[in-house]
């Protein structure tokens, strides 16, 4: 099972200094988060995408892209990247290029976007967030595993001879997660792609996260992908650790009360009880996330929330030590011990490879280069460098 | 829901009043007794909930922030959306229903009273208030795609006296009102539960489906 933590990217104020962030200290702050994530031996970082303050991630792929440089064995993914306003074709350009530079330690998900002004931003209609994503997500699929794409359709400018490059890693896309809080067309179009469904499971009561995998795992089957509780399952959650459980509650309640999503509503201790928000002990932490596992059964990723609504670097950093030692080395011995055999890993640049039967050159050479105007002679291997 | 047998209606009753006791409770009780007793005499047993807006009121502010109904709030939403006919009754401040009325169909799913028979009461100072039955929430419902009964229930302070000379008293009016109510409620099959096609999200369409609608 793989563990890691997700951003928003939001620019909030510290409401117990009133300081806001500057964007330069806010992007350095999460590059920082990113390298920290890796050192405390968590798997994967998630960046999401929006274009518009108070959020500074509008290019995901910049920020992994140097996250990669920095990290080692780290797996970079996003949280989400918008099907819907960017164009297919430079989701498929972008990712692949992050494959590469990434060495494969890339996956990505999908997400509408919830913003209605950033549609007709990008050209479009948010009634037409589902219809985007359907279409979107179809010509996404063939960029990447097709080396020239005629294509046509409702939302975009026709394709005739396209080729996507760089081609794939290995000739091998990376793995789709889609994300969605309470769409069941996009749980289907996971399940119809035997892709994975991430539910963000922050915020919400958990009936909502219940339903949603629910729905997915028996429409993956329904695919024929595998059995329901085969499908590729990922869970967010939001955390605050001290070790003193009191400490945390009176440290966190400032952030909680002023949060953009939830503040000035309910109590930390009514949200804690309605939502997955834990506010506590490592301890606390440990047994809340486990129950996670009571009402979607064995699944793949755990994500957490760690730095939103003005928590500071330092605060942020503390925390990840505490997943990173105290919580996540217990949830994976546990959560190990209870998966039956016949539950898969959330796939890998690694085991995708070996389920193509090994890697292989993508390359798509051009019949003639630009630069020389020669045409390539048969057999890639034997031609020496003009 | 528990299930009913077809010879049963759930009646819901929603009461944005706002003192203990409240002249809008007590018209929502009036009203509710009369539509009992008219579904009695068409053969129809009902049983009846009551949502008492005020013990709700920080819940629904709460729905406003978070999007989301807590567990008490659920509950009465989920009375609303399963009964067979819903009794409404607001005080009319400012020329309308209450903010709290309104906020509580605001958090309402916006499907959830599509053809379902509302009986609407409304209570003010002063009968001059009448008319904000007709023109503020008759629309509401009417947006909602709810069938209203033609007769609203507005009791003014006077109204539990004796009235004015030239109006209908207040128990004619309710005993109206319940008629109407009653006659759409039996009118229809009981309200099925929702999500009855095979589980939750039994109605989504398949991804073949999806895929051909673009």
């Amino acid at each position: 099972m793989q563990f890691g933590v997700f951003s928003v990217s939001d620019i909030t104020a510290d409401p117990t200094t009133g300081r806001t962030p500057s964007e330069a200290e806010r992007i350095k702050a999460i590059l920082a988060i990113a390298k920290k994530t890796e050192e405390v031996g968590l798997d994967v970082f998630a960046l999401g995408e929006h274009h518009n303050p108070p959020f500074f991630s509008s290019s995901p792929t910049t920020t992994l892209g140097f996250i990669a440089a920095r990290t080692s064995t780290l797996q970079l993914s996003t949280a989400t990247t918008l099907i819907t306003t960017n164009d297919p074709v430079k989701i498929a350009e972008d990712f692949a290029m992050l494959q590469h530079v990434a060495d494969g330690r890339v996956d990505l998900m999908m997400g509408r976007g919830n913003t209605g002004p950033v549609y007709p931003w990008f050209g479009k209609d948010i009634r037409d967030g589902i219809p985007l994503a359907v279409e979107n997500y179809q010509l996404l699929r063939r960029l990447w595993r097709e080396d020239v794409v005629d294509w046509e359709g409702q939302y975009r400018t026709p394709l005739q001879g396209f080729t996507s490059t760089p081609r794939p890693l290995d000739g091998v896309p990376p793995f789709v997660w889609h994300g969605s809080i309470r769409s069941p067309q996009i749980a289907e179009q996971a399940a119809y792609y035997g892709d994975g469904f991430f539910h963000n499971h922050i915020f919400w009561p958990k009936e909502h996260t219940q339903r949603m995998v629910e729905f997915y795992r028996k429409r993956f089957e329904h695919y024929g992908h595998g059995s329901a509780d085969q499908a590729i399952v990922g869970l967010g959650g939001q955390v605050f650790m001290r070790r003193n459980s009191q400490d945390a509650v009176e440290e966190f309640r400032p952030y909680f009360d002023n949060a953009p999503v939830y503040g000035h509503g309910p109590s930390l201790e009514e949200f804690s009880t309605e939502t997955p928000l834990t506010v506590g002990s490592p301890q606390q932490v440990i047994e809340r996330t486990l129950g996670f596992r009571e009402y979607v059964g064995d699944y793949q990723r755990q994500l957490f929330l760690v730095d939103h609504a003005g928590v500071p670097l330092k605060t942020v950093l503390e925390q990840l030590d505490m997943l990173g030692e105290e919580v996540v080395p217990v949830l994976r011995k546990e959560f190990a011990a209870l998966r039956p055999a016949h539950v898969p890993d959330a796939p890998t640049h690694a085991s995708l490879v070996a389920a193509a039967g090994g890697g292989r050159d993508a390359t798509v050479y051009a019949a003639a280069d630009d630069v020389t105007g020669q045409a390539r002679a048969e057999g890639a291997e034997e031609v020496e460098p003009r | 829901m528990t299930s009913t047998a077809p010879s049963t209606r759930a009646l819901a009753v929603v009461s944005a009043g706002l003192s203990v006791p409240s002249s809008t409770r007590l018209l929502a009780d009036r009203l509710t007794a009369a539509s009992v007793a008219a579904l009695e005499a068409r053969g129809i047993g009902t049983t009846v909930e009551v949502v008492e807006l005020r013990e709700h009121a920080r819940d629904l502010a709460d729905d406003l922030v978070t999007g989301f109904a807590n567990a008490s709030l659920r509950a009465a939403v989920d009375t609303v959306g399963g009964a067979d006919g819903l009794i409404a009754v607001t005080p009319i401040f400012s020329a309308s229903y209450s903010g709290l009325f309104k906020t509580f169909f605001d958090v309402l799913d916006k499907d959830s009273l599509i053809g379902k028979p509302v009986l609407m009461g409304a209570t003010a100072g002063t009968a001059r208030h009448s008319l904000a039955l007709e023109h503020e929430m008759r629309p509401l419902f009417a947006y909602l795609r709810a069938v209203v009964a033609p007769t609203a229930v507005f009791a003014a302070s006077e109204d539990w006296a004796g009235g004015d000379a030239t109006t209908a008293g207040l128990a004619q009016r309710i005993d109206r009102a319940a008629e109407e109510l009653a006659d759409l409620v039996s009118g229809r099959p009981p309200t099925a539960p929702s999500d009855s096609l095979d589980g939750p999200f039994g109605g989504t369409p398949s991804f073949e489906e999806l895929l051909r609608g673009t």
